[in-house]
């Protein structure tokens, strides 16, 4: 039997030992919960930065700055008589705008000083008057007061005034800072709600741009990406889930998908500009491409939740099914899919929310382009939303900042009401066996 | 008759065959004693022959859309006598062509393009009447075929579920399909690349300047395609994101499964998490516009030169990306350590950071290793972070502080806007997303095999 | 009396079964045996005259269930006392509050008064690290790290700062697989994983891993449920001879093996410590009846 040597130390060294040893490794442990907590810290300090940050810049271009004029739709000005398609295609709506400028500070003079003061309100305001006089026709010759965009360094500077007494004059001179003080003492310009900025496209004018072309792009994007990703990964998964045969062709799919989860998304966009582009010479800057691209990035993931989804479902329920003679795919389709579709559905939403949030893809196959229109279909040039933030992120100017801003609080918005969404169906359906 | 037109009465005579083959079934089966006597339910028979009719119309649609204008278009080019020699050139051309055949007139008309406009006309009308003529035959035919065959006898569920599956097997099969699409199109332009560079100068040249000369005495603009410091500027940036995420995502994850309460677990956990739902397009932004800036300032106030752009913003921004990735990766293999062996260590007396460090961390080590590694890869293929942030000037430098680019800003740059598909400088792009691939690929087949390995031990 | 609330990060274990059944109280066969009055329902003798753990009217809750009523016993030194029971019964559970094992469990909640030679066990500035050297345990699945045989046994050692010194290291380690018996099958192959041992060999590592830290108490929570016989019948025979050196409690769900390791006897029923007394009466003549209907086989 086993040789019993007794220690050579006794009980009370050996506690005399530990108990020396005892402070520091309590200190260590407090140290090492110490790294934990700041980890978690920093975590959620990321979090509130990026946050506040994005907020702090952005919110304030949900308001604009419009000035307000009276204006008179002169037919002398305007150098037509009658209104129609084609005069209104050339009328002078920027000489009113001048004119009504020009009412309101009678005593600028010179020429320079004139330019100065044309550049109050945005260049897109003739567009805006062009728009009335064609709904109005009947308002040729007559006066009205308006409001209009102000340009975009009057914006800058008057946003900046709520932040501090001198404000940021960038471009602005003191002499338009003046203009501007008067038009505020009487009442004429004022801080409103944007719309522009929902029912625009871009625009090389920061306060003439908006979402709405983007938005509308990346609606498309997104319907395409789903109508293809979701029928195609949900059969795929059927597939590798009920009915694939264990072997290496298996294996071998199932590799891929892992593999393609994890490949990064800049290299689709090369697949979508080599393939799609220039071997099936689709449209560039299309919705459609950008959502056949889209969808092979998103399908590994939906591949993979539905197949968890799949997989909750008991195999009794099978043979449940099994027993009273129904097919595999009878068994499939009546019992099984109808039990893991919230997951496969929540999975679906999550991404959706990844597709939606996608950009480096995109730039590949030129849904980059400069596109003020709103896309009407699928294979009209437009752009998304996350390329739209990129290339206002590039704008100088500094009108664009805020912009960009609040279209990353727009994009961010839709992200987390889509995955609260995906969070809620799952609480709301899951089923617990 | 035009496609929508010619898809739409496809699809009536999809339902048309089902509608048939159901009562067809229906019918042959009165005369034996109604519908028990069918070898399956008569809507099978409808779905058989909907299929017949259908499906391979459809595929042939498929195909003709996919080929008609690249065949229209060698067809037209084919025709004429003289055509310029440069892809761009014939580009144009066929342009010009297409829209002088739209009615659209620009510049002025040659006796040669009008010939060319009305050829293609004349092939595009004939093309939409011999597409219309070949749909409906193929539909019509295969459908009234099927309609024959319908029988009391024939299995109708089995083959259709065939065809089901075979379906199904063709959308798992999608992955593949992808895999062999992106390295095809990466492999061939490489390829074509490499013809022009060699394959030795893009790995191991130290000088990346890819305009190329236009003029003879153009300056700056060498054409030179030495990748390596876009490598060690790819490399630099991971590290510095590697260097915030492995610590504070492993740190996170320890403490939320081994010292977190409840309460601490359900509020930190969905607010870290909430980092891997931003886009990376708004990180790039606040690396762009809030760390490179805070970056410099801290750095000029001890008196350090920094640059604008540089390495340190992007990486710390990409690592704050990268900790929800690394953390729950962690979580799951720590939570996937046996209860036990924590049993086992405290049960000898050990605090709880020792049974972390020295028994937990260890067990676990081949699933963060392999969580580590799929973070590499995300970080070395994160493109907008780096594109708006890190900079454009291919420096070969080891400072943080200086601007580097990377491999994907690169493509980015090479590929964004017009340009010819066929310079250098384009090809570039693909050979560039080729070493991003076969990298990335690497990586992740050595990091899911570990974390599959690994999972198995435990399971 | 001390009442704690312990709550950390591990999950409950399957013990956290609700005991909820509400057992009649034990009815008392044998009228003539002593019943202390302070103990309810517990007959036979819990107490011992040389007690090195000291249990007081021990309540233990997981959450709102209670899986521990009123239990109090004394465990004797260099005694081996065994806790029977039907699964379920908490013996498990009790076991686990001897060396604040239970502390690793969210919610759960001991009250009563627990004494190690006299010592508080629960108490505010209790220090779980050294008392845990002092009363070592081995698990029911055996537990070796995914470490070398030698690091699984220096572990504890290293720790601690028992043994600092290589030579003074190897010393340690040999003799505890020595009285583990075990030193001779892996004298050859101490840098092995002890995951590659044999499942009676891991939980001999274990045992030894144990009484590397030279505790004086060891706590075993069923240490052969996962073993076959002959495994089996080299732990009882190794628990046999430990006994000269340490003081032993041991959880088992077999019958035989209480008898065959044990001097006295704890037999444990819907968490209520039922009857204890020698083994030998325990196992011949059993006071209550619950005991006996369990020794009989009637349930279990």
């Amino acid at each position: 039997m086993t040789d019993l040597t007794q220690s050579t130390l006794t009980q009370k060294e050996v506690r005399e030992r530990i108990e020396s040893r005892l402070a520091s490794r309590h200190r260590k442990e407090k140290i090492f919960r110490g790294f934990g907590i700041a980890s978690i810290a920093f975590g959620v300090l990321a979090v509130l930065v990026l946050f506040t940050d994005i907020i702090s810049k952005g919110s304030s271009a949900f308001v604009q700055t419009d000035i307000q004029l009276e204006v008179t739709y002169d037919p002398a000005v305007l150098g037509i008589e009658t209104v129609d398609q084609e005069s209104l295609a050339w009328a002078n709506f920027d000489g009113v705008i001048r004119e009504a400028l020009r009412e309101r500070f009678p005593d600028v003079t010179g020429r320079r000083d004139k330019r100065e003061l044309y550049s109050l309100v945005s260049t897109g305001a003739g567009f805006a008057l062009r728009e009335r006089l064609a709904q109005n026709p009947e308002l040729l010759g007559k006066s009205e007061t308006l409001w209009f965009n102000a340009d975009d360094d009057v914006d800058t500077y008057v946003k900046s005034l709520s932040k501090s007494e001198d404000g940021f004059l960038g471009r602005t001179s003191e002499q338009k800072a003046e203009w501007i003080q008067s038009l505020r003492e009487s009442g004429e310009l004022e801080k409103r709600f944007n719309t522009t900025f929902f029912t625009n496209g871009d625009s090389r004018e920061p306060e003439q741009a908006g979402i709405r072309a983007a938005l509308v792009g990346s609606l498309f994007t997104l319907l395409v990406t789903l109508t293809l990703s979701f029928p195609i990964g949900v059969a795929a998964a059927i597939y590798l889930e009920e009915f694939a045969p264990k072997n290496r062709w298996t294996d071998l799919i199932e590799v891929n998908i892992n593999n393609l989860a994890a490949v990064p998304s800049i290299v689709f966009g090369l697949l979508g500009l080599a393939i799609f582009i220039n071997f099936f010479e689709m449209p560039r800057s299309a919705p459609l491409v950008g959502g056949l691209v889209l969808t092979l990035m998103t399908l590994p993931t939906i591949i993979i939740s539905s197949r968890a989804s799949l997989k909750s479902v008991p195999p009794s329920i099978r043979e449940a099914a099994m027993g009273m003679g129904a097919s595999r795919m009878q068994v499939v389709l009546h019992h099984v899919l109808p039990l893991a579709m919230p997951g496969m559905l929540t999975g679906a939403i999550i991404g959706m929310a990844q597709a939606l949030g996608e950009t480096a893809p995109l730039l590949m196959i030129g849904m980059v382009a400069f596109i003020v229109d709103v896309p009407g279909g699928i294979t009209d040039p437009s752009t998304v939303l996350p390329v739209q933030i990129f290339l206002w992120a590039d704008s100088p100017e500094r009108a664009f900042v805020e912009r960009t801003s609040a279209a990353i609080m727009v994009l961010l918005a839709v992200l987390i009401t889509m995955n609260t969404c995906a969070v809620w169906l799952r609480k709301k359906l899951e089923r617990r066996w | 008759m035009q496609t929508p037109t010619l898809f739409a009465l496809l699809l009536l005579l999809i339902l048309v065959a089902y509608g048939t083959g159901f009562s067809r079934a229906v019918g042959a089966a009165r005369s034996r004693g109604g519908i028990r006597s069918l070898a399956s339910l008569p809507s099978y028979y409808g779905v058989h022959t909907a299929l017949w009719c259908g499906l391979p119309a459809l595929i042939i649609l498929g195909f003709w859309l996919a080929f008609d204008d690249s065949i229209i278009r060698t067809l037209v080019m084919g025709g004429l006598s003289a055509k310029p020699e440069s892809i761009s050139g014939q580009n144009l051309l066929y342009a010009q062509i297409q829209n002088m055949a739209a009615g659209n007139l620009v510049g002025e008309a040659t006796p040669q393009l009008t010939a060319a406009a009305e050829h293609l006309t004349s092939l595009r009308q004939s093309g939409q009447w011999l597409q219309t003529a070949l749909i409906l035959i193929l539909s019509i035919g295969l459908g009234a075929f099927a309609l024959l065959q319908i029988s009391p006898e024939m299995r109708a569920r089995e083959k259709v579920e065939k065809v089901l599956r075979a379906i199904l097997l063709l959308c798992a099969c999608a992955a593949i399909f992808t895999t062999v699409g992106i390295l095809l199109s990466v492999l061939f332009e490489s390829l074509r690349f490499f013809q022009t560079v060699p394959v030795t100068e893009f790995l191991f040249g130290l000088h990346w300047s890819p305009q190329m000369a236009l003029r003879e005495d153009q300056v700056g603009s060498s054409g030179a395609f030495g990748a390596v410091p876009l490598f060690t500027g790819t490399l630099m940036v991971s590290a510095i994101a590697m260097f915030v995420a492995v610590p504070v995502g492993l740190m996170s994850a320890i403490y939320l499964a081994e010292y977190a309460g409840k309460k601490v677990r359900a509020f930190a956990k969905p607010l870290i998490e909430i980092l891997a739902g931003v886009p990376t397009v708004v990180y790039g932004f606040f690396a762009a516009l809030t760390v490179a800036p805070f970056v410099r300032e801290v750095a000029q106030s001890i008196g350090l030169e920094a640059s604008s752009e540089s390495a340190l913003a992007a990486g710390l921004v990409m690592g704050v990306m990268i900790i929800p990735f690394v953390s729950s990766l962690s979580d799951d293999v720590i939570n996937a350590v046996p209860q036990s062996l924590r049993d086992g260590a405290l049960g000898l007396g050990s605090t709880k950071s020792e049974t972390v460090r020295k028994v937990v961390i260890p067990a676990a080590l081949p699933g963060i290793v392999g969580g580590v590694l799929l973070a590499v890869s995300r970080a070395i293929g994160e493109t907008m972070i780096v594109v708006m942030a890190a900079g454009l000037a291919a420096n070969l430098t080891a400072n943080p502080l200086e601007s580097v680019t990377t491999v994907t800003v690169q493509i980015v740059t090479l590929l964004v806007g017009d340009q010819e598909f066929d310079s250098p400088k384009t090809l570039a792009a693909f050979a560039l997303g080729l070493m991003l691939f076969i990298s990335t690929l690497i990586l992740n087949f050595i990091a899911l095999h570990v974390v599959k390995k690994y999972r198995e031990q435990y399971d | 009396m001390n009442t704690m609330t312990l709550n950390a990060g591990e999950a409950v274990p399957a013990e956290n079964k609700a005991t909820k059944l509400a057992a009649e109280p034990p009815s008392v066969k044998n009228q003539a045996v002593k019943k202390p009055e302070e103990i309810a329902g517990t007959v036979g003798s819990p107490f011992c005259d040389e007690a090195k753990l000291r249990m007081r009217n021990v309540n233990v809750f997981y959450g709102e269930t209670q899986a521990i009523h009123d239990v109090s016993l004394d465990i004797g030194r260099n005694q081996v006392v065994a806790m029977i029971g039907p699964s379920g019964c908490g013996k498990s559970t009790f076991l686990r509050c001897l060396n604040r094992m239970n502390d690793t469990i969210e919610g759960c909640r001991v009250e009563g008064e627990l004494t190690l030679d006299g010592e508080a066990i629960y108490g505010s500035k209790v220090d779980v690290v050294p008392l845990r050297a002092r009363v070592g345990m081995v698990f029911q699945k055996p537990n070796p790290f995914p470490k070398s045989i030698y690091d699984n046994v220096a572990y504890g050692p290293k720790i601690h700062g028992i043994a600092s010194r290589r030579a003074e290291l190897d010393e340690v380690v040999e003799n505890s697989l020595r009285r583990a018996g075990l030193w001779n099958e892996v004298k050859d192959r101490l840098d092995k994983p002890g995951t590659g041992l044999s499942g009676g060999q891991q939980q001999r590592l274990c045992i030894a891993r144990a009484i590397a830290v030279n505790p004086e108490v060891i706590l075993m929570d069923e240490p052969c449920s996962a073993l076959d016989p002959i495994a089996t019948a080299r732990i009882e025979e190794l628990i046999d001879e430990l006994r000269e050196n340490y003081t032993i409690a041991i959880v088992t769900h077999s019958m035989q093996q209480a008898a065959r390791v044990s001097q006295r006897t704890a037999y444990f029923h819907l968490g209520k410590l039922v009857e204890v007394n020698d083994t030998e009466t325990v196992f011949t003549n059993p006071q209550h009846e619950l005991t006996e209907a369990y020794i009989t086989g009637r349930f279990g």
